[in-house]
């Protein structure tokens, strides 16, 4: 039985952001993660905006790990070559009512400690982005666009390599707690100790609770549905415009968010279901996405959707009463060791950094924080996007590894270098979906047509990979069923 | 580093449409022509179809694919044209300065004049905003054909296809020979979208049933495909009551192709939408002097024979281009689809010269002739029995019909 002295339920970007965290100290640190990667869940499936901290109350935890977290992701992502570009927000007002909400909000922004923030009248938010309807703006300059699945990845790759240990498909089914520590029994990776215990498991916090026979969180998932438009609108937003909030307005609404690829999303929509892994998308969404959208932005053409997918918020509160109830982030003094994290839906992504700090602190009212003498903070053994090299540096680059020179992915023009570098991740996730999200392969207007059948026969003939070993993303997920006969 | 590089002509794409347009560019005198193809091998997409049927128009015999390609390569190595294999074309300008990768580096080439014939793609799940969830399972009829013609590996045991565009057609038999259960087609329009001859071989002959009027309205399962459900479609809507669960593990789609047209726009070609392809005049020249445009790039085929032949054409006048014998100023016939007709190429002519029509009708008709038409002046008639979108039709234009005419229609009548 492998024992920790940290051990944390869920590699999405809570999760992992604690883990590399923690790593600093001399810890032993493991994660459990169900899903054959990191970051399936809800870390991968939501705007991936970095959110300015305006929205909520002063006081709130949201609030304030918002504020931090956003000015915390500015170094993160620089050590760790994750994609982000602080593009600023135009919150956009229509009326004099408008008006009046943008001024509470710019109030309630400065109290939160949200930098720079200034209401702009029309000539400005046309010099800002160009064609902006609305009679005034507030414009909150740290907003900013993140790759989610990118930060995700990228932490769990920084914390393994400073020594914390990830247990890919390893699903919590039951947790007992003795004196001195708890025993964690999983589905199919056997069982493994832990001096303190941290549940990141999102959407299934409220289970991983009751596994401790705590009975008081309950899950509602609520369903975020987008569609992802092709490169081609690339431009058409210099950056993120969303109208002045309303009064029984439900969440931010439908807009469009580019992400920090080129893409434009149009989403998310806003719908309660039942069961925490109904990710589909469907019809009368779609239809109401590509309305809205087209209302937004008049140029999207049908055959400028490439791609729809959803997320599913953790909320804590049901149907019937919808909003949002502050984030559950907590040291259980009733079950020692047991630290807590539930509800942790939007702006999660923007606030990861920031929880990992409290819940480090946390853990250190339990066990005591000793700094290691050689923590890598910057990631290694990735080289940055070549894509966004200049041509020169790309050439010298092919001089020296020709599979820079080789490309795979026609779309995107991701060389077989990449996804090589992929496919030898330092997880070992060995999914067609974690090449995709590590090298951005399949991921554009073919969406795999050309690239999949290049990755399939890398896999065989470099890795010895059988028609049976391929799946998409989960156990069950086969690609293929054998030879042709 | 990044090498440079100067060449008269620079084809873009090595499958049927570019290689018979190098060997035809290189039999009209140019002597120096540059072939470029990502792939590792010559022949595109022809590679994957071992099916036959290929070349009955321009050899008189049923040829696979690869033994299609075969004849064209055979071509160009005689010819003793210059090819780079494995190098892909990365960007292209309005004065056609390309940059291209491959194993060996990057270079710049400075082309006289460009042949665009970098064929097609397949619309995706997600082009059709397919909804439901996203198992694996589900493969574009092509990339399920790659899988099994050239990797030996099987994609499914049950598969229901959507769309009935040819490739899909192909692939329910191939899929059936291969042992799989193939449930049916189902397709959207009333019409079948792929030729009837291979409705007849590949439907037909094997029971596999075709469902007119019908889609795809959502996809099942958490991890692989389990079923989709289907339903009459009316109006773009589905028809309550009509919906049902079809069990299946694997999905084909079969629903269109779209022209590759990145780099061309790149490089400012004016694209049309009805093909979307390049805006052509009658020697294949685009909105961009010195680059032309021919095959699956220029509007979807379904012959290879008219893709070699267009391409030869292609080819041809690009040389001619070089020595200076086509200019670049706008031509005075302006050529335009209406009643009945969904693209006509190319959408200008000089009036020089005779010159071919290739054009899809919006639906099947019976016993009709495409009518051209220059004002009330008729310029040329076809009659034919049957006219189906799945099939290209051509007709031929003399230039002694021509003579001040300023804009042809095209028209069913
Ligand atoms: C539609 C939508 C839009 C959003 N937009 C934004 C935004 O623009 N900006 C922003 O800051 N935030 C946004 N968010 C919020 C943000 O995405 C989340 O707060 C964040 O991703 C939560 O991360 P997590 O690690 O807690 O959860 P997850 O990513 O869901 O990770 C939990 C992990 O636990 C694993 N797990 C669960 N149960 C078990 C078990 N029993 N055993 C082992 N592993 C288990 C899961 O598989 C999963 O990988 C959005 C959310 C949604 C849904
Ligand atoms: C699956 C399928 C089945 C068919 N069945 C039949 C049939 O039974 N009978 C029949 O007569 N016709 C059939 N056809 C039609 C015929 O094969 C095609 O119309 C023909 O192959 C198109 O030729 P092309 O050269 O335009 O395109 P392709 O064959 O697609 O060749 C384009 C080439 O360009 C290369 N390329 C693209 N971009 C770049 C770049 N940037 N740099 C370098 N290289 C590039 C590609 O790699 C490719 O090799 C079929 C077509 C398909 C797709």
């Amino acid at each position: 039985m492998t024992a920790y002295d940290v051990l944390i339920i869920g590699a999405g970007v809570v999760g992992n952001a604690i883990a590399r965290e923690l790593s600093r100290y001399r810890l032993k640190v493991g994660v459990l993660e169900k899903e054959l990667d990191v970051g399936m869940g809800t870390s991968s499936r939501n705007s991936g905006v970095l959110h300015s901290g305006i929205h909520y109350t002063p006081g709130t935890l949201r609030a304030r790990l918002n504020v931090q977290g956003n000015e915390m992701m500015k170094g993160l992502c620089r050590d760790l070559k994750v994609k982000i570009d602080y593009i600023g927000k135009l919150t956009v007002a229509q009326d004099q009512v408008d008006i009046e909400t943008l001024e509470a909000l710019k109030t309630q922004g400065e109290i939160n400690g949200v930098p720079g923030l200034e209401i702009i009248d029309r000539d400005k938010m046309e010099q800002i982005q160009p064609g902006v309807g609305g009679i005034r703006a507030l414009f909150s300059p740290t907003t900013g666009i993140i790759c989610p699945y990118g930060l995700t990845i990228a932490l769990a790759d920084n914390a393994h390599e400073n020594g914390a240990r990830f247990h890919l498909g390893a699903k919590v089914t039951g947790i007992s707690k003795t004196e001195t520590c708890f025993k964690v029994k999983t589905d199919e990776s056997g069982s493994f100790e832990s001096k303190l215990l941290i549940n990141a498991a999102g959407l299934y916090s409220d289970a991983v609770c009751r596994m401790l026979g705590l009975g008081e969180y309950t899950i509602y998932p609520c369903r975020g549905e987008y569609l992802i438009l092709d490169k081609r609108l690339n431009g058409s937003l210099k950056v993120l415009v969303y109208p002045a909030p309303r009064k029984g307005g439900a969440g931010l609404g439908i807009h469009l968010t580019n992400t920090v690829d080129g893409n434009i999303l149009i989403g998310p929509s806003n719908e309660y279901v039942d069961r925490a892994d109904d990710y589909a998308c469907t019809a009368d969404v779609i239809d109401q996405l590509k309305r809205e959208g087209r209302e937004l932005l008049p140029a999207i053409s049908t055959s400028d959707f490439i791609r729809g997918f959803s997320g599913l918020r953790p909320k804590q509160t049901p149907p019937e009463i919808k909003g949002f109830k502050e984030f559950v982030i907590e040291n259980r003094k009733d079950i020692p060791g047991f630290i807590n994290l539930v509800g942790i839906e939007s702006p999660g992504l923007t606030c990861s950094p920031a929880i990992a700090l409290m819940v480090r602190d946390m853990v250190g009212e339990a066990l005591p924080l000793k700094e290691k003498d050689h923590f890598v903070a910057e990631r290694n053994g990735f080289p940055g996007l070549f894509h966004d090299l200049p041509e020169e540096e790309k050439a010298d680059l092919v001089a020296q590894d020709p599979d820079y020179g080789e490309i795979v992915c026609r779309c995107e023009h991701i060389t077989k270098r990449e996804i090589l570098n992929a496919i030898e991740n330092p997880l070992g996730s060995k999914t067609l979906a974690g090449i995709k999200y590590r090298a951005r392969a399949m991921m554009g207007r073919c969406q795999g047509g050309f690239c999949m059948p290049r990755i399939v026969q890398i896999l065989e003939q470099d890795y010895g990979y059988r028609p049976e070993d391929y799946r998409l993303y989960s156990s069950n997920s086969y690609l293929f069923t054998g030879r042709v006969r | 580093m990044i090498h440079e590089m100067k060449r008269d002509l620079v084809i873009i794409g090595g499958g049927p449409a570019g290689l018979s347009a190098a060997a035809a560019a290189r039999q009209a005198g140019c002597d120096d022509v540059l072939l470029i193809e990502r792939d590792r091998i010559l022949g595109g997409i022809l590679n994957q179809c071992i099916h036959d049927g290929f070349g009955l128009h321009r050899y008189g015999e049923a040829l696979t694919g690869p033994e299609y390609a075969q004849r064209h390569i055979d071509e160009i190595n005689e010819l003793d044209i210059e090819t780079l294999m494995g190098t892909i074309v990365l960007s292209m300008d309005r004065e056609r300065n390309l940059t291209v990768s491959s194993r060996k580096g990057y270079t710049r080439i400075q082309a006289g004049a460009v042949v665009l014939a970098m064929g097609c793609r397949e619309r995706t799940a997600g082009a059709i905003s397919l909804p439901g969830t996203r198992p694996s399972g589900i493969y574009t009829a092509g990339a399920a054909q790659n899988f099994i013609n050239l990797q030996n590996i099987m994609v499914g045991r049950r598969a229901v296809i959507l769309g009935s565009g040819d490739i899909g057609l192909i692939m329910a038999r191939r899929m059936t020979l291969e042992g799989a259960k193939v449930e049916a087609v189902f397709e959207i329009l009333p019409y079948a979208s792929g030729l009837p001859r291979n409705i007849q071989q590949c439907l037909n002959d094997y029971d596999i049933p075709l469902h007119l009027g019908t889609s795809v309205i959502e996809v099942h399962g958490k991890d692989r495909l389990t079923g989709v459900t289907v339903a009459e479609i009316n109006n773009f809507k589905p028809l309550p009551g009509t919906e049902r669960f079809v069990p299946c593990d694997t999905l084909l789609l079969s629903v269109g192709l779209i022209p590759e047209n990145e780099l061309s726009s790149e490089a400012s070609v004016r694209l049309e939408t009805r093909t979307s392809g390049a805006f052509v005049d009658d020697t294949f020249m685009t909105s961009v002097p010195g680059v032309f445009s021919c095959g699956n790039v220029l509007h979807v085929h379904d012959l290879v024979d008219h893709v070699s032949e267009e391409a030869s054409l292609a080819g041809q006048f690009a040389c001619r281009y070089l020595e200076g014998d086509i200019s670049s100023e706008p031509r005075p016939i302006e050529i335009a689809p209406n009643d009945g007709v969904r693209y006509v190429l190319p959408q200008q002519a000089s009036g020089e010269s005779d010159f071919t029509l290739s054009l899809r009708v919006t639906e099947p008709f019976r016993n009709r002739a495409v009518w051209v038409r220059d004002g009330d002046r008729k310029v040329a008639r076809k009659k034919l029995v049957r006219l189906h979108p799945a099939e290209m039709i051509r007709v031929k234009i003399r230039k002694d019909k021509l003579e001040n005419a300023k804009k042809l229609e095209v028209s069913v009548e």
